[in-house]
């Protein structure tokens, strides 16, 4: 592991000294796998390039992709800000700590973080609410699994993964008692042949739905593979996949947010904000319900994507007890965004422990 | 806890397609160590082979010349390696790693237009008779060519280290390419034709990957497995039929695990994900602990005629 981080960091520098001449503002991203992942980092550099669209020369962007979390990421920072980028977008849960250091070393660049929840007064912190995708998903899963058993490939236990699996298992369970979750940790945002092992070993469990919080379409292709199987694209569309096995997907959009907080830069009225957006504002996107799922489920589906939409329907809403029985959420009580930011828990009905 | 919904011929079966691309990267690099050279570009070597693979099956529509063509390509593709070390003497640890991040590069560059393309998978053979043997043949006998030629390879090795001239020669250079070169011997060819050994069966199993084991094309989708192989070569201590072992110990503890996972053990899940890397580590120490450790003696060193 650590002659690869050499390597990356040597990929690094190359790339971040390839940046040249004046623009109005530079900005930057740090992305944790390839570009060519298909599935997270894709979206975000479909929003970085997004940007360049927007402002042509105005604007000037640079990216680094496959930067392994934690320390390393701080030297692709570090060299980006002296590269003098004005705004820097780390676009991973595991670069939280390295923003927060490289910003504090870079008082006058402006940081946005990724999925986390430290910020400071030059790093702004942005997600979208996948889970609210993750309920529609659960609720599709639920109605189509014939074994009773979704699969779930986790990356790391962290509070945004877990809240997917919560939101899913909820809402196959509500339309289906018998449904049981079958959740495999990996430890990897992207390795295509562990995420494909990992589909495979469910699949040969007896899972006919698998779910994916991993940023490759591994999973997508061994679920084809092994047929009869249905997936949904994690973070992008994965259309190549359609009708069968992936049945929907969620999308991110990060285009409108990088623009307007590029915007904002140049406009010189950027603060520290905290963003938390769902499928209302488009910053989560439901992919296309394909015919492999009948009429009346999806539109069952669509019936509460609008409702999360309007904000008629939270995908926690009570009564919700955490694994353990006690009681979480009472009847007719949503879950506020702290216990969601920090959830680490699995609700009732949920085999297994969260790896702590 | 249940265990009963692992089903062991499954997991022999699994076991076998996720240790192969490894034990074929190994197998190649075990060689191109006897010969006296350290190639840290397997990793380079294998994405190539990779997307060379992945780009000729879909266009031919035939996976198995995707199979012979990044064999060919990653073979040429270590020659670079060969020139700049043996020939123009440059340090072999910096041209490995150099030729890993060209080979990363490069990959990229050419499967741009193949993402999120579909491949035609090989077929898994039916062997006649053995295949409808009931357990057994859905455990070794229903797996695709590649698996088996995996297999042929590494008694392929064995026997040529152990028991012909050339392998002599090849293992003398790598213990004392002096002595090899007093006695007439071609050290700077005898290591060159390693090289390309190496990379090509690099290259099969990078091929595996992208054809075989995903199956698709994604950019930097070897994740690591070059790295991997190098250490089961060393842990391996340099022997065919331990890198095997080793690669098959590798691969199955890391699909055991997914399935235990699956299956709701209630062993911790930290545990459960370190143990290929710690188990693959204890156990080729273990058997490597009595006797020889057969590193090479010229192992990484410089050859020059004149020394």
């Amino acid at each position: 592991m650590y002659i690869k981080s050499v390597i990356a960091g040597a990929i690094a520098s190359l790339g971040v000294a390839a940046a040249a001449l004046a623009a109005d503002v530079k900005v930057g991203f740090v992305y944790v796998g390839p570009v060519g992942d298909y599935g997270w980092t894709y979206e975000h550099d479909q929003g970085r390039l997004a940007v360049e669209e927007h402002f042509g020369d105005r604007v000037e962007t640079v990216y680094q992709e496959l930067v392994p979390e934690g320390a390393d990421s701080e030297r692709v920072m570090t060299q980006m800000a002296l590269q003098g980028a004005d705004l820097i977008f780390t676009t991973s849960f595991g670069y939280m700590e390295p923003t927060i250091n490289v910003a504090k070393k870079f008082p006058d660049v402006k940081f946005e973080h990724a999925t986390g929840y430290m910020r400071a007064d030059n790093v702004s912190t942005y997600s979208a609410r996948f889970y609210e995708g993750r309920a529609i998903q659960g609720h599709i899963a639920g109605k189509m699994t014939k074994t009773n058993k979704v699969g779930y490939i986790g990356s790391f236990p962290i509070p945004e993964v877990v809240r997917g699996i919560n939101s899913a298992f909820i809402h196959a369970r509500k339309v289906n008692p018998d449904v049981e979750f079958n959740i495999v940790w990996i430890y990897t945002w992207f390795d295509p042949a562990k995420e494909a092992d990992a589909a495979t070993a469910l699949i040969e469990q007896g899972c006919d739905v698998v779910l994916q919080h991993t940023d490759s379409t591994a999973p997508q292709a061994a679920a084809e593979k092994a047929g009869g199987v249905i997936t949904f694209g994690q973070a992008s569309d994965m259309a190549m996949f359609k009708p069968m096995p992936r049945v929907s997907s969620i999308i991110d959009d990060w285009a409108p947010y990088y623009i307007a907080r590029t915007q904002a830069v140049l406009d010189g009225t950027w603060t520290s904000t905290d963003t938390w957006d769902g499928i209302g504002p488009g910053m989560v996107g439901i992919g296309e319900i394909t015919s492999a799922v009948p009429a009346d489920v999806k539109a069952e589906a669509l019936a509460m994507k609008d409702a999360i939409a309007s904000g008629d329907y939270h995908p926690f809403t009570g009564p919700i007890n955490k694994q353990d029985g006690s009681v979480w959420l009472a009847a007719g009580e949503t879950a506020d965004d702290g216990t969601l930011l920090g959830m680490n828990f699995y609700v009732e009905g949920i085999k297994g422990d969260v790896p702590q | 806890m249940d265990f009963s919904s692992i089903n062991p011929a499954l997991l022999i079966a699994s076991l076998m397609v996720s240790a192969t691309p490894i034990l074929l990267a190994a197998i190649g690099e075990a060689v191109v160590e006897k010969s006296g050279v350290l190639n840290l570009g397997v990793e380079g070597m294998m994405i190539v082979g990779a997307v060379v693979g992945f780009i000729v099956a879909v266009n031919t529509d035939t996976p198995l010349l995707g199979f012979v063509c990044a064999a060919i390509i990653s073979g040429i593709f270590s020659i670079i390696f060969g020139i700049l070390t043996q020939y123009l003497k440059s340090n072999q640890v910096a041209t490995g790693l150099g030729l890993t991040l060209v080979g990363l590069g490069l990959s990229a560059l050419l499967g741009r237009p193949y993402e999120g393309m579909k491949s035609p998978t090989l077929k898994a053979l039916e062997i006649p008779f053995f295949s409808d043997i009931p357990v057994l043949g859905k455990m070794l006998f229903s797996h695709d060519l590649m698996i088996y030629f995996s297999i042929f390879l590494v008694t392929l090795v064995w026997w040529f280290l152990k028991y012909t001239h050339a392998g002599m020669v090849l293992r003398a250079v790598g213990e004392n390419h002096d002595a090899a070169h007093a006695l007439g011997y071609k050290v700077v060819l005898v290591r060159m034709l390693a090289i390309m050994f190496g990379g090509a069966t690099s290259g099969l199993g990078g091929a595996y990957i992208s054809l075989a084991r995903v199956p698709q094309w994604t950019e930097g989708m070897t994740a690591g497995a070059g790295w991997i192989a190098l250490a089961i070569v060393v842990f391996a201590s340099w022997r065919p039929w331990r890198v095997l072992f080793g690669a098959y110990i590798f691969g199955g503890v890391t699909v055991l695990q997914l399935n235990l996972q699956a299956a709701g053990a209630s062993i911790p899940v930290e545990y459960l994900s370190m143990s290929p890397y710690l188990i693959t580590i204890v156990v080729l120490v273990i058997i490597s602990s009595r006797g020889n450790q057969g590193a090479p003696a010229s192992l990484g060193r410089p050859f020059h005629a004149s020394s």
